[in-house]
């Protein structure tokens, strides 16, 4: 780990997941360095997003370890809301508060958590919207959104606490073929500021552009790993060639 | 009619007033045990869940007048034979116990009910910006579940103002007991229980048109 030039933001080590007796995750390990954008892909039901869920805890640990920031999540004695304020989720249903407008969504968390005065919260709830092509969107109740509108709200509202870490877990897979644009160009920029995320994904095309690193996972497990180059020009495992060639 | 209108309308609206106080001390009670009993039964705790199902399945188990019985009889007999401790409880005190372990299992189930009908993610994408267990619960969850609760909850209002009648049986002197009074030196059965049926209703529409006008204000300023 030392030889590496960059931090690491996120180390996962044989990570095991069960729900009764299904076993999810059968030991996964990697580490996600500061500023990697890391795409997760694989078939439904490889445990791509219980990994995800897993790593702000959202999903308890059967056993293993996960290490974020040098706080081990899994330790009783932790404060994991303080943790939580650092990794900002996005969510395949997009989870916007139904009962506040944009606004609110964005500065509940700020203001609740006393992260910021109100004034301030607006200010940057407001430069957030900005961000996302949503400024005039701010009093609007998400009911009154599109989708992708929507989405890019949900991702101001996580960038609203002003994580280092984003993790995206299929953020473009319930919306309409011709919102997908709108939410990654949004996830691109956010990648090309430096922002570490790790992205649960169908969108091959912007798994191929923009990741550092792709992580194909099947039953539980990570199958290849490697550059976007190496997994989907040259991929070496008979599982990744068959997927591969299935949505491609 | 208009005899037992002039002599016992003011005895009969002096019950009416027994009759919703009972109501009101019986509904207060009862939405503090179906908030404490309904927000038991959600958390992520086996022995609180545990200790809300027993409470709802023993009140739904028994019917209120037996629960009446027991409460103004039953305990004060068991306190003095069994442990030798002299107490007695007012049929009002009695009274409201009663309406209110009634009406707090089913609002507990109202509860329990509306929380869990609001969608997972949102407390979720509450905890997963850093708001604890209840604040997510308090600021985001609840405010959305009660705008689907309060129909069930006006009904429930209703259905306890109506269940006071029955703590008649304890000597309350509520609306119905007083009626029976009225008709033990009247024997007008047919005229009394008429008027009697009448201020019910009377009552009973008023607090519905108040419910209503509570709940389209509710969805005025939150249109979603």
């Amino acid at each position: 780990m030392t030889v590496r030039s960059k931090n690491v933001k996120i180390h996962v080590e044989n990570l095991v997941k069960n729900f009764g007796h299904l076993h999810v995750l059968k030991g996964i390990s990697t580490d996600i360095l500061e500023g990697e954008v890391v795409c997760v892909i694989g078939p439904s039901g490889s445990g791509k997003s219980t990994f995800l869920r897993c790593m702000n805890r959202l999903e308890d640990i059967t056993s293993g370890e996960i290490v974020v920031d040098g706080f081990h999540i899994n330790d009783k004695k932790l404060n994991l809301n303080k943790i939580r304020e650092n990794i900002g989720m996005v969510f395949q249903h997009f989870n916007l508060f139904a009962n506040m407008n944009v606004l609110r969504n964005l500065m509940l968390a700020p203001v609740d958590l006393k992260k910021a005065t109100k004034e301030e919260a607006q200010a940057n709830a407001m430069r957030l919207l900005e961000t996302v092509g949503l400024a005039d969107k701010a009093e609007s109740y998400p009911s009154q959104l599109s989708g992708g509108q929507k989405q890019r709200v949900a991702i101001a509202r996580a960038l609203a606490m002003n994580p280092d870490i984003m993790l995206f877990d299929e953020p473009t897979s319930a919306l309409d073929p011709e919102m997908v644009g709108e939410v990654l160009a949004v996830m691109k920029q956010l990648a090309k500021d430096g922002m570490t995320m790790v992205v649960v994904t169908h969108e091959m095309g912007f798994a191929r552009e923009v990741a550092d690193r792709v992580l194909f996972m099947d039953e539980g497990v990570i199958v290849e790993e490697g550059t976007p180059e190496e997994i989907f020009s040259n991929p070496k495992n008979p599982r990744t060639i068959d997927f591969l060639n299935k949505v491609l | 009619m208009t005899q037992i209108i002039t002599t016992y309308g003011s005895l009969l609206l002096a019950a009416m007033g027994q009759t919703l106080l009972l109501a009101l001390w019986g509904l207060l009670f009862g939405c503090i045990l179906g908030v404490i009993f309904g927000l038991a039964s959600v958390v992520d705790n086996k022995l609180s869940r545990a200790i809300s199902v027993v409470y709802v399945n023993l009140i739904r188990g028994v019917p209120m007048i037996v629960l009446a019985f027991f409460v103004f009889y039953g305990i004060p007999y068991g306190a003095r034979t069994i442990f030798g401790a002299r107490f007695v409880l007012t049929s009002l005190q009695a009274g409201t116990i009663c309406l209110a372990l009634n009406c707090g299992a089913y609002m507990s189930e109202i509860i329990r009910a509306g929380i869990q009908s609001i969608d997972p993610g949102q407390m979720e994408a509450a905890r997963s910006l850093g708001l604890s267990y209840w604040r997510s619960m308090f600021r985001v969850v609840l405010p959305q579940a009660i705008k689907n609760m309060i129909p069930s909850i006006v009904n429930q209002f209703i259905i306890t103002l109506k269940d006071t009648s029955i703590l008649s049986v304890i000597g309350f002197p509520e609306l119905v007991n007083k009626a029976q009074n009225v008709i033990a030196i009247t024997f007008k059965s047919f005229e009394t229980w008429a008027i009697v049926a009448v201020m019910y209703l009377v009552v009973i529409l008023a607090l519905q048109q108040v419910a209503n006008a509570l709940e389209r204000s509710l969805k005025r300023d939150r249109k979603k």
